[in-house]
């Protein structure tokens, strides 16, 4: 059986999955109740001075008949008194030795940082996280993100926390930045001992039609939150994987953002993260969720042969290049299982209107299977991503895997494409239909 | 035994009759909304006679859009609550949907249909404003569906409508001839009120045409006639004793049901003889008001029955027992019914036999005749409109009859359909005569 025990930097955790610093973790008596329900670890919601926080701080993005796609909130850090905290935090410690208990910081002067983290350090803390990533209302007042946006204040706050920090010191980072390894570095630099991202996401969730009034409302006025849920997974993964593959970013990584399922969270860990964190899924479904994390990260991992994290953390990274890199030769061509195909046709219109005219239709009314154009299948995946059936449409692959051939190469041979009607133009000899065909019946 | 006591008030009429299709709250509506595929072409499209642009009006539901998805329905299918309810989708739009393929549970169209089209009718949606006025006129007899169907389509087209009615109610079979289970008199009398007042045309009730002398005042009165007269009463079943006290044609039987349930007269064994839909209708309905033993009985095998597999399902689950290849011969008793003597039959190369020897007798004190509706032959013949040997109404492909100024669809013409099957083709009559007249 796998073993799932995660360190992340020295903390250890009997298994990978923390709760992220959130409304799930804002008291003692929650990150107990979701300890004995199995999580490894919690992140205290942010301590630092309390705050006043609004009345009605969340909004949803519902996709059809699933709720909460998305999710935004503009809750800020914690309005609890901080000695209030402290003490559960020693209790809960108490009755949870072997679990992670993470304090989230955020305050502004180098006493306060000195001041708070001695607290939380003394109240028994097992590591520190910074919050470098609130993306509203804390960041107006020079504290979350507009901290995380600027490295070199990141590595100078980070600086003063090493300065009486005794357990490891985790650095959050906000993803609305242009380069996610600047703050990441920053980091490094300031003496972090671990990095975590991605924090939420700037966003306005929504607009009410009837009021004009943006989601969520506070006495018919708006503002911009933090966007977070499953839609947010491939913002985090990119990310993740950009501070992962950086060769300056050389501490460990806690992944976060849109885990909800075992899937998740292995995707997060095979892209270098140690461990994962998890916010939303648990407002949406509670703390029991973990159940299913666990045993499907163990089910996975023994299916693979990984014993421990380590052996999963960061494998698919070697798999990730740049786009220059990727072999142009590379060929596949969709194919359709005509007896799984439904007739549907949604490959059909995807590829007419969405792609490249290379999927036909019988034209008659008892076939409704359509078939491919091979020669126009620039194998796209669109059809396959549309289609409705599991594994009925399938990539095939074409070319005889002989030839690796990049954009990187095609450049170095001068044999790239550098004028507007360069003969080597990717899609000079691409058949395309007569732009009149479109209004022929 | 019957599940079914006798209903003895509105309330346990309606428990007896529980919709089928029952409506959809919002959740539901959105939840099987958010299922559709929103195919291509989509089969469910060409499945229906109207052809509604079924994926359309389920996205408009899906995004909140009631009045538009009203709107689509309406547009292709003037009857489109009754439709919804009364359609066999099974064998029509959700018979064709893809999930099929998949074995998975089917759109639920049909309730989805009546979802939109209920909260149009219930607010009073107004969906055609502003309609033309073309100054002709056009005589609409018969206020069934292909009537309501044309007279909504020519006022579209800006003509004046009036529509002369024989009964004392609208909506033809779909409110006198429709299974209870399927929609409610209300429902059916609501959709026909917000298409009156939404249409603007006008309906004159208990007025049979019926003379020569009348229809040429029509002729002359109007640039057009459309015939929306449907099918007559039952056929004789041609068999002794069929003029017995109990024993009455399915129409009859159903129409006095649907019009005074609580005095419709359901003996305690009914047989029922026919294999078509509307046997279907009056085992099950002969079940629901309390039968303790219904038997249905069809000459030809279950597999020649022209009735839906459906139906057959629904009768058989309120109790009804059906028999195959049972040709009856005679209704038993004396001025009275008191049971019904019947031969088995064989089928040979399409051949139907009696076989010999094989009489017996079913007790019974009530037998039910859906063996199939009289065409109105007279009334043509005083029209002076053509028919078929099987005296269906010949039209063109426009719908006209011959060159003369009618026009006609629904039952009259197809021989006996859906109501769907009748509102499709009387909005082609509509745009005949409006093609006819321009």
């Amino acid at each position: 059986m796998a073993n799932l025990q995660a360190n992340l930097a020295g903390i250890k955790s009997p298994n990978p999955f923390w709760l992220a610093s959130a409304p799930p973790t804002n008291s003692g008596y929650q990150i107990m109740k979701a300890f004995d329900a199995g999580w490894g670890g919690a992140v205290w919601k942010t301590l630092g001075v309390p705050i006043i926080n609004t009345s009605s701080r969340y909004g949803a993005l519902h996709y059809r008949d699933s709720r909460m796609m998305g999710f935004n909130n503009i809750e800020l850090i914690t309005d609890r008194p901080l000695s209030h905290n402290l003490k559960e935090i020693e209790e809960v410690k108490k009755y949870f030795p072997d679990h992670a208990v993470i304090a989230s910081l955020m305050v502004q002067s180098r006493e306060e940082w000195h001041q708070i983290v001695k607290d939380v350090q003394n109240a028994g803390a097992d590591g520190i996280e910074l919050n470098f990533g609130c993306p509203h209302g804390m960041c107006e007042r020079g504290m979350g993100s507009a901290v995380g946006q600027e490295p070199e204040v990141l590595k100078t706050i980070t600086e003063w926390v090493m300065e009486v920090a005794n357990v490891p010191v985790i650095v959050k980072l906000t993803p609305n930045i242009s380069d996610i390894t600047e703050p990441a570095i920053g980091a490094v630099q300031g003496g972090a001992d671990a990095i975590s991202l991605i924090n939420t996401i700037q966003s306005v969730i929504g607009v009410d039609l009837d009021t004009f009034v943006p989601y969520p409302q506070v006495d018919g006025k708006s503002t911009n939150g933090g966007y977070c849920g499953p839609a947010v997974k491939p913002i985090a993964l990119n990310m993740l994987k950009n501070c992962a593959q950086h060769p300056d970013v050389t501490i460990p990584i806690s992944g976060i953002g849109g885990i909800e399922s075992w899937r998740d969270a292995a995707e997060h860990l095979l892209l270098g993260a140690s461990n994962v964190q998890v916010c939303t899924a648990v407002m949406h479904y509670g703390f029991g969720i973990v159940r299913e994390m666990i045993s499907g990260l163990e089910n996975y991992m023994d299916e693979k042969g990984f014993e421990t994290l380590d052996d999963m953390v960061g494998k698919s990274l070697q798999n990730v290049l740049k786009w220059e890199n990727l072999n142009l030769k590379y060929k596949v061509v969709a194919d359709i299982d005509t007896d799984k195909c439904i007739g549907c046709q949604l490959c059909y219109i995807a590829c007419e209107d969405g792609a490249h005219q290379a999927i036909g239709l019988s034209g008659t009314e008892e076939n409704r299977v359509p078939h491919i154009i091979e020669e126009n299948c620039v194998g796209c995946n669109l059809c396959s991503l549309v289609c409705p059936v599991e594994e009925c449409i399938t990539m095939v692959r074409k070319d005889d895997g002989k030839q690796d051939v990049s954009w990187t190469d095609l450049a170095a041979k001068d044999m790239a494409p550098t004028e507007f009607e360069d003969e080597k133009a990717g899609g000079r000899h691409h058949w395309v239909p007569a732009p009149a065909d479109a209004l022929k019946k | 035994m019957s599940e079914y006591k006798r209903p003895t008030s509105e309330a346990a009429f309606h428990q007896n009759f529980e919709q089928i299709k029952p409506l959809m709250n919002d959740t539901e509506a959105y939840y099987e909304s958010s299922r559709c595929l929103f195919c291509y072409d989509a089969p469910c499209i060409k499945a229906c006679p109207t052809g509604i642009d079924i994926p359309l009006f389920i996205r408009q539901i899906n995004t909140g859009n009631l009045k538009g998805s009203a709107k689509t329905i309406y547009e292709s299918n003037h009857f489109g609550n009754v439709c919804g309810k009364v359609c066999p989708t099974e064998v029509l739009c959700e018979g064709a949907c893809v999930y099929n393929e998949q074995n998975v549970k089917p759109i639920e169209i049909g309730r989805l249909q009546s979802h939109s089209t209920t909260k149009a009718i219930q607010d009073n949606t107004k969906l055609f404003t502003s309609l033309p006025e073309n100054g002709k006129k056009i005589a609409v007899i018969g206020a069934g569906p292909a009537g309501i169907a044309a007279a909504c389509e020519l006022r579209l087209f800006g003509y004046e409508v009036d529509i002369f009615e024989a009964k004392a109610q609208p909506s033809g079979l779909a409110l006198h001839g429709t299974a209870p289970y399927k929609i409610t008199n209300a429902e059916v009398l609501e959709e026909m009120q917000y298409l009156e007042a939404q249409f603007g045309f006008n309906t004159h009730y208990n007025k049979k045409i019926n003379s020569a002398a009348e229809a040429r005042e029509l002729e002359e009165k109007y640039d057009a006639i459309f015939l929306g007269i449907g099918l007559g009463g039952t056929r004789s079943a041609r068999i002794e004793g069929e003029d017995f006290e109990n024993c009455e044609g399915a129409t009859e039987f159903i129409e006095t049901l649907k019009l005074a349930p609580l005095k419709a007269a359901v003996g305690k064994r009914v047989v029922v003889i026919g294999g078509g839909n509307t046997a279907m209708d009056a085992a099950s309905e002969s079940s629901r008001m309390g039968a303790s033993e219904v038997t249905l009985l069809y000459r030809r095998a279950k597999e020649e029955m022209p009735a839906y597999e459906f139906e057959l399902d629904l009768a058989k689950g309120v109790g009804v027992r059906a028999v195959f290849n049972v040709q009856p011969l005679a209704v038993l008793g004396d001025g009275k019914v008191e049971g019904i003597r019947s031969i088995r039959t064989e089928s040979k190369d399409g051949k139907l036999s009696n076989i010999a020897g094989t009489e017996f007798d079913i007790a019974c004190d009530m037998v039910i005749k859906a063996t199939g509706q009289e065409k109105q032959r007279n009334f043509l013949d005083t029209l002076n409109v053509a028919y078929d040997n099987s005296g269906r109404i010949e039209v063109d492909e426009h719908f006209r009859c011959g060159k003369t100024k009618y026009f006609a669809a629904g039952d009259a013409v197809n021989g006996g359909a859906e109501v769907v099957n009748a509102c499709a083709e009387a909005k082609k009559a509509a745009q005949g005569i409006h093609q006819f007249l321009s």
